[in-house]
């Protein structure tokens, strides 16, 4: 029983594990928030897009000795904004826009990088994530984002969910549509840019998209998959912290593969009862 | 929808209507609206009278890079009048109801909602765009979105009140679906659905209601439920404008038609507007399909219409 008791507590002895699991909690509040607007407004290619756009503004920054986080949020709110007003000004389609945008910025970064004699291992880091990693100021960096993103969608949850479900009569009504469409894309960027150290440019849309995924299965309010969404993603990170520490295996990987499984169980469960959701009722 | 003591600012202009039996339905009530129609919308008759619901005139409006979609529009919505807007696809009447809203600039022209520009007077105002517009796989139930008829600018970051509450539920007891108020709203049928939308311009509380073919899609059965719904709200004084491809209903249940193709090809009392010369303006081709539904009608109010043109001609 004491051996069992140590093998939960043990990692969480270190410093560094403490920091993974709170930078993993952060994460899983950003993602769960933003990713069930992600996930029902059907923006997965933008959270995709804006990962990899990061590494333009990682590598510039990384090349000259600044802030690589910094770069990583400048770039991705550009391409946000970029995507924004492509989407309502032009007759190229949302995800066409995605796509260009996010391949040009991948590959501008690719470009400086490889001025360089190499890759480095720091660089490295933020392509494939780095948990393990997290400093106190990364810590810190994280949280205030955070912040931000989860205290405007409290403060705008209405207009938000108006702009989703109904984005002609939230305008008749006085909400500014577009403002809040550009804010999705920003909040998006942002929460890329939380979970971009601890998961990477890689596996990052992974947070946003297959918690929330797995929870609007199971629920059909917006608080709801919130909040399942935010136990799966903590669970997650738990198993994926103890499966790197126990089994010695890449902690960001295995994060998202231990999100994968409750998906794919529910997945399966709710399609063999066949249609989930009770008829319509009869006029 | 309102009751005493909900918004005292706007007791005054129902006062008004009650005196002068603005509120009334009847045939009385269809003439006033002609007569308005002359009157300038701000000199001092506009004290002696309440303020028309709508007045669209002269209105030219179009989207960036493309021809003007609606040209020199002019029409007017007394309250408690609910008017037919008919014309075939792509005639502009959505971009009418956009620049209604202020959704659209005007190129030219001019929009006034109880007397005054739409963006001071949304509040009065509830829109209902097109079903196919609307998410409805996006998890809000059916109460959450009878509640964004109460949003207003003014009360943004305040929370839902009571009130808002006992309002919106009121709004579901009308349309009959407040057993369902908890129901994510893909669940429901598309007759519920519209029913949603209504309830949503309910609890509102608006006297103007734009709704975009609220009947598109809808069974004889479930659109005669709609409809009188509509009609309730307008013997209420509401007013009404209804975007619609069934000329029935605008036969039977509307004040005025208002035929559009870019232009108003015809607009007044449905008997001397759904007419085959109009028709066949407003429509271009499609003229006998819609003389087969026309005949259909079954008041007949229709059919003496067209009686009435072919004597005339």
């Amino acid at each position: 029983m004491g051996e069992l008791v140590d093998w939960f507590i043990a990692p969480f002895e270190y410093a560094f594990m403490q920091r993974a699991l709170a930078s993993l909690i952060i994460v899983s509040v950003v993602g769960s928030v933003v990713g069930t607007f992600v996930v029902h407004k059907g923006l997965a290619a933008s959270g995709s897009g804006l990962a990899h756009a990061t590494l333009g503004g990682v590598a510039i920054a990384f090349v000259n000795g600044a802030s690589v986080a910094l770069g990583a949020l400048l770039a991705a709110l550009a391409v946000a904004l970029g995507i924004g007003y492509v989407r309502g000004s032009s007759r190229i389609s949302y995800d066409t826009a995605i796509a260009i945008f996010y391949v040009s910025a991948f590959s501008f970064g690719v470009l400086v990088i490889s001025r360089r004699s190499s890759y480095t291992p720091d660089l490295i880091s933020f392509v494939f994530g780095d948990i393990l990693g997290v400093s106190q100021a990364d810590l810190l960096g994280e949280l205030v984002l955070a912040v931000v993103v989860v205290g405007f969608v409290l403060a705008f949850y209405r207009e938000m969910v108006m702009v989703a479900y109904d984005p002609a009569m939230a305008a008749a009504a006085g909400v500014r549509a577009r403002f809040f469409e550009y804010a999705l894309l920003v909040l998006i960027a942002l929460s890329v840019v939380v979970a971009l150290q601890a998961i990477g440019i890689v596996l990052v849309t992974a947070m946003l998209i297959i918690p929330p995924a797995t929870a609007s299965l199971l629920a059909r309010r917006i608080p709801r998959i919130i909040g399942i969404s935010f136990v799966l993603s903590v669970g997650a990170s738990l198993v994926g912290l103890y499966a790197s520490f126990h089994a010695d295996l890449a902690a960001s990987p295995a994060v998202v593969i231990a999100a994968m499984v409750p998906f794919a169980v529910t997945l399966a469960a709710t399609t063999r009862r066949g249609p989930r959701l009770p008829a319509a009722v009869a006029d | 929808m309102r009751r005493a003591g909900d918004r005292p600012e706007t007791n005054v202009t129902a006062d008004r209507r009650l005196q002068h039996g603005h509120g009334s339905h009847g045939p009385a009530g269809r003439e006033d609206p002609a007569s308005q129609r002359v009157a300038a919308p701000l000199d001092g008759a506009a004290h002696a009278r309440p303020p028309l619901a709508l007045e669209v005139s002269g209105l030219w409006a179009g989207y960036p890079g493309n021809p003007p979609a609606i040209e020199d529009v002019s029409l007017s919505v007394a309250e408690g009048q609910m008017v037919g807007l008919v014309g075939p696809n792509g005639a502009g009447k959505s971009t009418l109801i956009r620049s209604i809203l202020g959704m659209l600039r005007p190129l030219d022209g001019e929009v006034r909602v109880f007397g005054r520009p739409v963006h001071e007077t949304r509040r009065d105002v509830a829109y209902t765009p097109q079903a196919e517009e609307i998410d409805w796989d996006f998890p809000v139930s059916v109460m959450d979105v009878v509640l964004m008829g109460r949003w207003t600018r003014v009360r943004a970051f305040r929370p839902w009140s009571r009130r808002d509450r006992e309002l919106a539920m009121g709004a579901l007891e009308r349309v009959h679906l407040a057993d369902l108020a908890g129901r994510q709203v893909g669940e429901l049928s598309g007759g519920q659905r519209r029913r949603v939308l209504i309830a949503r311009s309910i609890a509102r509380g608006a006297r103007l209601l734009l709704l975009d073919e609220p009947l598109a899609g809808l069974d004889a059965a479930v659109e005669h439920d709609v409809l009188g719904i509509l009609d309730d709200l307008t013997h209420e004084g509401c007013s009404i404008v209804l975007a619609t491809h069934d000329l029935s209903c605008v036969a039977s249940c509307c004040d005025e038609a208002c035929c559009l193709n870019r232009r108003v090809q015809g607009y007044g009392p449905p008997e001397n507007v759904l007419t085959e010369e109009v028709l066949s303006r407003t429509f271009d081709r499609h003229l006998i399909t819609v003389r087969d539904g026309v005949v259909a009608v079954d008041d007949g109010r229709m059919n003496r219409g067209l009686e009435q043109d072919a004597g005339a001609g």
